[in-house]
């Protein structure tokens, strides 16, 4: 696919291949090096890639409406990403939800003529054409997060793993529940009428396939909120007089629902969260509550995505990698983190 | 509309009865086949939940909690009753207790404690009201129009004082209230406010001249200007009345999930505006009554807490949900018909 594009000659990639040579890139991402916590979002703290000032790169960047935690921190991942980069320009448009507006964003972004454009689009089946429209441009997409119809659309994704994380959720809580027999298990799922919800669910029951002792008594679905978690947690400990371990898709319902717990005087169980919300980790750390794990959704997949798009404008490839180029699709591994490792995430941690 | 077989004000059965016999007789006969029909509704529901789960659903911990749940959309509830009652509709609600719980959860608030909390949910909910009041009152604006005006303008503005975030509420007073400890005699402090606002609002409807103009701007608005009353005041009152119990119900919701969120309070409009239909408030004015529309909360909540107790799953509930609000009101135009 990428032959007939600019950035793919073969200069440009051999000098890609050396630049990436004499700094690893991307290693920001992937490395689990512990980093100064510092008040400030997470994509500034990680081990630097290469930030030897290169060609000049214009990113498009169309980010979604921060109306939850987990999306400001996002668009916080994307910007503090760009600024660190003397070489790379950010042009963000405002974020969005409406599908109908965000086509509307994108199409002034081509119009611009930027070099790369970073895409987390609100729906994304709904954006694909969107983003054919741009890769017809000549200007390579990074979708984000929500993948589009078909890979035509885009040049690179990068996301998270949302099967992944009921996998290994399902796996801590079937290796804390052990020896245990006729153990109970129960789940607050995200908003039910997303994919990544089922996609969630489906990880958790295939994981706990493995435990046979394990039983799963009981699924409400909240909203993602801390008003639904509370509310949704509320009932299900009603329902459920006597249970082990409770797996929440959420942190930021999972204010809602950690609430409930302490209303109704409960701590007979264990409780791991999703997505790695600063106050989980806090949580998790404090150890004084239900809360033992949660695992990982982060959203320095958009710091991810801007080195992506930087790499892309430069015709650069990824530290640490064989490839000339950047792979077509990255996907985020969904790590468990408890007390042991919680220091190490701290950073990650979005409000 | 259909309306109902006699004169909207005759019918109503929560006018103030004429003087005369005792207030305990008078309030039997007067509880109407609307009211008892919504009695029933509940005690069948009661019913299917002893039977589906005795344990768990026949707990007096679970009816505290059908009561706490009820009690944020119950207080929300009571003023749009008043809106409706009026003739006019308030869509402005879920966002006025989005707006009031994040301000009032905004770390420099939470700096002045639980007074700080607590004046600050209330003052932007009555401020917000206010708004909505002079706009549709002196501006002539039509509430739907209003109403869908600020809701917008105060979801933006939550969603822009909170950045997006989550605000954890570190006040212990403020949490202690929605704790066990507080329980006094085995009621939450929150169904207590529930309660009280129930009681203020059935008074103030049936009891007072505010609620007789309520009633007669919502049955004839020209009428009512004729025999004296200032229309436009009055309006204005109500949407202050229901910025007011949304002001109280974003305390209640901050006490409750112990933080505030720009997302707090979604869908509380439709919620209360389908509370107080099924209790036979009518959407185009001159009739409503609190108790009903209390009853009609409790509905909903209950439905909620059976369909969580027995692991039924989101659609399952949307689509009874649905059927419950289109037999209810059937229920009602039956019985209506034929008293």
């Amino acid at each position: 696919m990428p032959e007939h594009m600019p950035f793919a000659s073969r200069r440009g990639l051999l000098f890609g291949a050396a630049a990436v040579s004499a700094g690893a890139l991307i290693t920001g991402c992937t490395s689990n090096e512990p980093s100064d916590s510092k008040d400030e979002p997470a994509g500034n703290n990680q081990p630097a890639a290469d930030d030897k000032p290169g060609k000049q790169v214009t990113i498009g960047f169309a980010g979604p409406q921060a109306d939850h935690g987990w999306l400001n921190a996002i668009n916080d991942n994307a910007k503090s990403r760009a600024e660190k980069y003397s070489d790379v320009t950010l042009e963000i448009t405002e974020g969005s939800n409406d599908t109908a507006q965000q086509i509307g964003q994108i199409e002034t972004l081509i119009n611009k003529k930027v070099d790369v454009l970073v895409v987390l689009p609100a729906d994304g089946k709904a954006l694909t054409q969107v983003g054919l429209k741009a890769m017809r441009a000549g200007i390579p997409v990074v979708n984000l997060d929500r993948i589009f119809n078909t890979p035509q659309a885009y040049r690179c994704w990068i996301g998270g793993d949302n099967y992944g994380m009921g996998l290994n959720a399902g796996h801590y809580i079937g290796e804390k529940l052990k020896g245990k027999s006729g153990a109970r298990v129960i789940e607050l799922a995200g908003l039910d009428n997303l994919e990544l919800t089922k996609q969630r669910t489906q990880g958790f029951d295939d994981a706990l396939k493995n435990y046979p002792d394990i039983k799963k008594v009981a699924r409400q679905a909240a909203e993602f909120t801390v008003e639904s978690g509370q509310a949704k947690m509320a009932q299900l400990l009603q329902a459920q007089p006597k249970f082990d371990a409770l797996w929440n898709h959420d942190d930021d319902q999972g204010v809602g629902a950690l609430r409930a717990i302490e209303q109704a005087g409960r701590d007979d169980f264990l409780m791991v969260g999703g997505a790695g919300a600063l106050s989980a980790f806090q949580a998790i750390k404090q150890d004084d509550g239900v809360l033992k794990a949660t695992v990982l959704y982060p959203p320095t997949m958009a710091a991810s995505a801007i080195d992506l798009a930087r790499a892309l404008g430069q015709s650069k490839g990824i530290g640490g990698l064989a490839e000339f180029e950047i792979p077509s699709s990255l996907t985020l591994y969904s790590a468990v983190v408890d007390k042991t490792n919680v220091d190490q995430y701290m950073s990650t941690g979005f409000k | 509309m259909t309306q109902p077989v006699s004169p909207p004000l005759d019918s109503s059965t929560d006018k103030v009865p004429p003087a005369g016999p005792p207030a305990w007789r008078g309030l039997l006969i007067r509880a109407d086949v609307r009211t008892l029909s919504l009695l029933g509704v509940l005690a069948v529901l009661i019913l299917i939940g002893g039977i589906t789960k005795p344990d768990e659903f026949l707990d007096t911990r679970n009816l505290q909690l059908v009561l706490t749940q009820a009690s944020v959309i119950g207080v929300v509830t009571v003023g749009m009753t008043f809106v409706i009652v009026s003739g006019g509709i308030d869509l402005s609600v879920g966002a006025i207790v989005a707006l009031a719980s994040v301000w009032a959860t905004t770390v420099a608030t939470q700096e002045y404690g639980f007074a700080g909390i607590l004046f600050t949910a209330i003052v932007v909910g009555v401020g917000c009201g206010l708004v909505n009041g002079v706009l549709i009152a002196y501006g002539a604006m039509v509430p739907f129009i209003a109403t869908l005006a600020m809701l917008a303008s105060a979801r933006g503005l939550a969603l822009q004082i909170t950045d997006g975030k989550t605000q954890i509420v570190t006040v212990p007073s403020v949490l202690d209230l929605g704790e066990r400890d507080a329980y006094v005699l085995g009621i939450p402090p929150l169904v207590m406010v529930f309660a009280v606002v129930t009681v203020i609002g059935w008074l103030v409807l049936n009891r007072t001249t505010f609620g007789r103009r309520t009633v007669a701007v919502g049955g004839n608005p020209e009428a009512a200007r004729l025999a004296g009353i200032d229309v436009r005041r009055q309006r204005l009152y109500l949407y202050l009345l229901s910025g007011l119990c949304c002001g109280i119900a974003a305390f209640l919701l901050i006490v409750l999930a112990g933080s505030g969120q720009n997302t707090n309070g979604n869908l509380y409009e439709l919620d209360a505006i389908a509370a107080a239909i099924i209790g036979g408030t009518l959407l185009t004015g001159g009739r409503g009554t609190i108790t009903g529309s209390v009853l009609g909360v409790l509905i909903f909540t209950t439905i909620t807490n059976i369909f969580a107790l027995n692991n039924l799953q989101s659609d399952v509930q949307q689509i009874a949900k649905g059927a419950i609000i289109v037999a209810a009101v059937l229920v009602q135009r039956r019985t209506a018909s034929t008293t």
